[in-house]
């Protein structure tokens, strides 16, 4: 250590050995390490200023991302009011049991054992819980996910006093719909249920953001645009955990949906319902099975459906809450292994049935304009007809009652079959007369009303069989030869039975009440106006109001009527004349129903239908148009299995008029045994 | 006179201060500049921390920055004393200490207690003690010690493989903690402490070849022939920085599959916080540090919690007075009156470079994650007492060259 040695005797010597000056050596080794220093701090310094100068916005974005999570915030849905502004359907507050997943234990035995003490706290498998959080946490992400949904005061106290207990458990204030009525309605206002993902991708459920409880049948679905309002937006700031934080962010607050006015009538739904059940309830004392039956009121001047109902029914506040697989199967009538009518299914405008004699007043106006018939020959004697080339087959009266030839107005009233085929079978070469006028005044069409589905039906003609050949053959070709019983005899061709049996509305005709309800608005604004008629539009939607119940917009140009139909006033005066009759004269098939009811102020043009199904009780029909210069209603009914149309659909009819005037509601059974 | 400390007041107890201007000269017994960078520092802390923990514990937002301000506090107290001692004396007691170094070692594997997976510490009444942060100085001691033994033989290769040796020992023994950190720390004092003694530059430059190598063995080749020397995820900690991912969603999931946590997310969080301080900071709008999204951002990654807090500039005044801080380490190391002065600064400046460099080079993702810690920045007692301890070392060499300078009638260079 030559430097050493060389620089000691500069520096003052103390006793210490070790005594140094700052040896060029030692100046060389620590300005390495000066360097070092230097090196490191520049590129400590130039790395900062990168990340903090030059990228630093990415990370602002980065950071922010990190903790701020937007979360929906469910917005109030709107109400469903009737006519007058009542709530039919309305939200109300409760508590939900929620999972934050990223607050849950670590995955795993903590974590399952977790799901195990929920699961027993909710009365749930541990199982289900876990599905419940993987399929939300799939959904959305930072989404806490809703476990129960009005799980009771008790469990929200366990959970609020044992929060140690629950690490990841919450309990939320959500908004969930409620339907005070219960099964009133229900198939037409329909139920709710959160977005699911094939859902999301119809344009219907454009823009609505995952988890969104929507509509899913009925008005709520139809006008879940309206209902649905929009979400707001919980800025949350989240710690790494998933905890919200304490945050100034402004949350975007929900826009309320809007309030969807009904055409329908409170009172007057609650009444159908209410004699639909006493008419089935009737029924079934009478034997008849009476499974299952359906109702509808229309304004026949604008289409406005003043009531609707389907039985049996269902509560759609069980779907405000998620639904087990038994509890669905129940409700679609598959559950318990006997299979029970569905309950989901609204009759009124999804049933396919033919109608029995209330298709009558149809075929006499096809026919009288057609030139078929002429109101005043007396056809149809004797208690059956044998139609000529039917192959022999008899076309009987029910009961084999000899009405003997009569006029029109009387074979109405009295509901002569035999007159009615003959009419068939004289129309039959006159081409598809009957299938026409069925057509025009709205029956075998979808009607337009506003609801998410509807039968399109069918008029049995010429050509519908040729394509139902078609379709059978083919069918069969695709099943190797098996036949697919599209048709009864296939290959046969139409022949004139087809047609006798449309006539009195049986046969492959398949209709509903809300079809065949046009129909009658049809004949009757027609009638009103001097035979200028309108195939209304039937529709429920009246119009659309702010939440706090401003007037956004009117729904009523929305459903203009379908097309204008000319009837030859004196032939349609004809078919009211009858059914007027059938309805207040002695020996009307329905004037006993209408016993004590004062004609002349509202006076009734009604006929009763009684429909053979293969395999099946007579099913009941009844169609009446009711006129009143304020308030003229055309009402339908029909119950399956219900017996004949007098006794069962008649008196139910009469209920539903009795509460619309304001008269002694009274349950009148009909005697007359007739088609 | 029963032992060398009984009278720490006195320093420079063999001479006398016998001229009149020593006298005076004793009223400021600390170096300013370091003082200044030391309680900068300190005040930086206590402001970070205040911010970053403020949540914590619930309804105690003060815990950490109160307790961080007592450790300052104490360690402040105990520099000033340091400061008077004459560090010469410490030189005679290079066995006790050396052995003191290794049993509270030992100590902690025996009697201590585990924090996230490692033991370090052990628990006093009123205080836990992290027996490998002591350690550093008391390593630093009795290395300048054996050197200055040595002090003839310097050049021998005998000399680097002892010293190196006697560093070796604890190191193994912290990193068997496992406080792999602290380790490499002790290896870098013993290396530094060569360098400035006077090694030869073969054998240190032999030496980095033999870490080149040994890091080679460990994190490629044994892994490869199925040995692993280090556990996986302190394989993972040290790689992590070079391969980064801010896809958090995949780090997660990796996450809740091997149910360890995956230090890239540690790292990204890291980037985030430093990145979005921007230029001047979020301030109490910072998200990472509250939001608890970043991982130990009062202890080993409180650089970060600065850098959201304070920005660019907040950052940068912090590394100008870590620059301050080694510069004046430096400084001392030239002006001290002997080779044992300079061999303590000598391990001061590498206990300091070495942690700055790595544990800020860490939160800003150009080096590897390892448990050092940021001087008198980290929260926690024995990393702060530890650091104050050492610049009281620092500010008794400081003391001891001015009074001798002064003595000699020479005036001291700043």
């Amino acid at each position: 250590m030559s430097a050493l040695e060389r620089v000691r005797p500069s520096w003052p010597i103390s006793d210490d050995r070790s005594r140094m000056p700052v040896s060029p050596q030692l100046a060389l080794r620590v300005g390495a390490l000066g360097v070092l220093a230097m090196v490191m701090f520049a590129i400590i310094f130039f790395r900062l200023w990168y990340l903090q100068v030059l990228t630093g916005e990415q990370y602002v974005q980065q950071a922010d991302a990190n903790s701020v999570r937007d979360l929906p915030i469910a917005a109030p849905r709107g109400q469903i009011l009737d006519r007058e502004g009542k709530p039919m359907v309305s939200s109300r507050v409760t508590n939900a049991v929620q999972i934050v997943p990223s607050a849950l234990p670590p995955a795993g035995a903590p974590r399952l054992a977790l799901y195990r003490r929920v699961g027993a706290l909710l009365h749930m498998s541990a199982q289900h819980v876990e599905a419940l959080v993987v399929k939300g946490r799939t959904a959305l992400p930072y989404a806490p996910v809703t476990i129960k949904t009005d799980a009771g005061r008790g469990v929200l106290t366990v959970l609020a006093e044992r929060q140690n207990a629950y690490p990841g458990v919450v309990q939320q204030p959500v908004s969930i719909r409620a339907y005070p009525y219960g099964e009133m309605a229900a198939q037409v206002l329909g139920y709710v249920g959160q977005v699911n993902k094939e859902e999301l991708k119809k344009p219907a459920f454009r823009g609505v953001e995952q988890n969104t409880v929507v509509g899913q049948e009925g008005l709520e679905y139809f006008y879940d645009h309206y209902l649905r309002g929009e979400p707001g937006v919980q800025r949350v700031q989240v710690n790494a955990a998933g905890y919200p934080e304490p945050t100034r962010l402004q949350p975007q607050p929900p826009k309320a949906g809007y309030s969807l006015g009904t055409t329908l009538d409170l009172g007057l739904q609650r009444e159908g319902e209410k004699a639909l059940l006493e008419g089935i309830e009737n029924a079934r004392a009478g034997g008849k099975p009476a499974i299952a039956g359906a109702f509808t009121a229309l304004d026949p001047l604008n289409g406005e459906v003043l009531a609707i109902g389907s039985y049996p029914s269902f509560d759609p506040n069980k779907f405000a809450k998620p639904l087990t697989e038994t509890e669905l199967k129940a409700l679609e009538g598959k559950g318990g292994g006997e299979e029970t009518p569905s309950r989901l299914v609204n009759r009124a405008v999804n049933g396919a049935y033919p109608t029995g004699s209330t298709f009558k007043p149809i075929t006499a106006m096809a026919a009288l304009e057609a030139g078929v018939i002429d109101p005043n020959e007396a056809l149809g004697g004797g208690s059956c007809i044998e139609a000529i080339g039917g192959g022999g087959e008899k076309f009987c009266n029910s009961g084999h009652t000899d009405y003997g030839a009569v006029g029109l107005v009387e074979a109405l009233k009295v509901s002569s079959d035999t007159y009615f085929f003959t009419v068939g079978e004289l129309a039959n070469s006159h081409g598809n007369v009957i299938q026409n006028k069925a057509r025009e005044l709205g029956i075998g069409e979808q009607t337009g009303i506003d609801l998410p589905s509807e039968l399109t039906g069918t008029i049995p003609s010429r050509q519908w069989l040729v394509k139902q050949n078609e379709a059978e053959s083919q069918c069969t070709r695709e099943h190797h030869g098996r036949r697919c019983q599209i048709v009864a005899e296939p290959g046969e061709p139409w022949t004139v039975g087809y047609n006798m049996d449309l006539a009195v509305g049986q046969g492959s005709l398949q209709t509903d009440p809300l079809q065949m309800a046009v129909a009658y608005s049809t004949l009757a604004n027609a009638y009103l106006h001097g035979g200028e008629g309108e195939v209304v539009t039937p529709h429920l939607g009246r119009q659309i109001d702010e939440a706090d119940g401003g007037l956004v917009q009117s729904l009523s140009r929305d459903f203009p009527p379908k097309h204008h139909v000319h009837l030859n006033y004196p032939d349609l005066s004809d078919v009211m004349q009858g059914i007027h009759e059938a309805a207040s004269q002695p020996g009307g098939t329905s004037a006993d129903v209408w016993t004590g009811w004062n004609q002349s102020q509202h006076p009734v043009y009604g006929k009763t239908g009684t429909a053979e199904r293969a395999g099946h009780v007579e099913q009941s029909w009844y169609m009446c148009f009711i006129n009143d210069p304020k308030r003229p209603i055309v009402i339908a009914v029909t119950v399956e299995e219900g017996g004949f149309g007098a006794e069962t659909a008649a008196p139910i009819a009469r209920l539903i008029a009795s509460r619309w005037f304001g008269r002694p509601e009274k349950f009148v059974v009909g005697t007359s045994k007739t088609f | 006179m029963p032992s060398s400390l009984s009278s720490p007041i006195k320093p420079a107890a063999e001479e006398p201060p016998a001229v009149p201007s020593t006298r005076a000269w004793h009223g400021l017994p600390l170096d300013p500049l370091l003082t200044l960078a030391v309680v900068g520092l300190g005040i930086a802390s206590a402001m970070t921390l205040g911010a970053a923990t403020r949540e914590a514990i619930p309804g105690d937002p003060g815990y950490y920055v109160n307790r961080q301000i007592v450790y300052l506090v104490i360690g402040l107290i105990l520099m000033t004393v340091l400061a008077r001692v004459d560090y010469a004396r410490l030189r005679q007691l290079k066995y006790p200490i050396y052995a003191l170094l290794i049993l509270s070692i030992l100590a902690v594997l025996g009697l201590g207690h585990e924090t996230k997976g490692a033991t370090r510490a052990i628990t006093l009444p009123f205080f836990s003690f992290q027996a490998s942060e002591l350690g550093k100085v008391l390593l630093i001691l009795a290395l300048a010690s054996f050197v200055i033994d040595r002090s003839r033989r310097l050049r021998e290769r005998d000399t680097t493989a002892r010293v190196m040796l006697a560093a070796l020992v604890p190191a193994m023994l912290v990193i068997i903690q496992p406080d792999l950190g602290s380790g490499m720390v002790y290896m870098v004092i013993a290396f530094v402490l060569l360098l400035v003694a006077g090694a030869p530059w073969q054998q240190l430059g032999g030496l980095v070849a033999l870490v080149g190598v040994s890091v080679a063995i460990v994190l490629v080749a044994a892994p490869a022939l199925g040995l692993h020397v280090l556990k996986p995820y302190q394989t993972e900690r040290l790689t992590a920085f070079l391969n980064p991912s801010s896809n958090f969603a995949e780090i997660k999931e990796k996450e809740s599959k091997t149910g360890e946590p995956d230090p890239r997310y540690q790292l990204a969080q890291s980037k985030i916080a430093i990145g979005s301080g921007e230029k001047t900071g979020r301030g109490s709008n910072s998200t990472q540090l509250t939001g608890n999204y970043l991982p130990e951002d009062d202890t080993d990654f409180v650089f970060a919690a600065v850098g959201e807090q304070y920005g660019f500039l907040g950052a940068g005044l912090v590394l100008c007075l870590y620059g301050l801080l080694i510069s004046r380490t430096l400084r001392i190391l030239t002006m001290s009156k002997d080779l044992f002065g300079s061999l303590l600064a000598a391990g001061v400046a590498a206990m300091l470079m070495f942690q700055v460099f790595v544990n800020v080079g860490m939160t800003v993702g150009i080096m590897p994650i390892t448990g050092v810690t940021l001087p008198l920045m980290s929260y926690g007692g024995s990393s702060v007492i530890t650091t104050l301890l050492a610049v009281g070392l620092l500010q008794s060499i400081y003391v001891q060259a001015r009074a001798s300078a002064a003595l000699k009638g020479r005036v001291p260079i700043y």
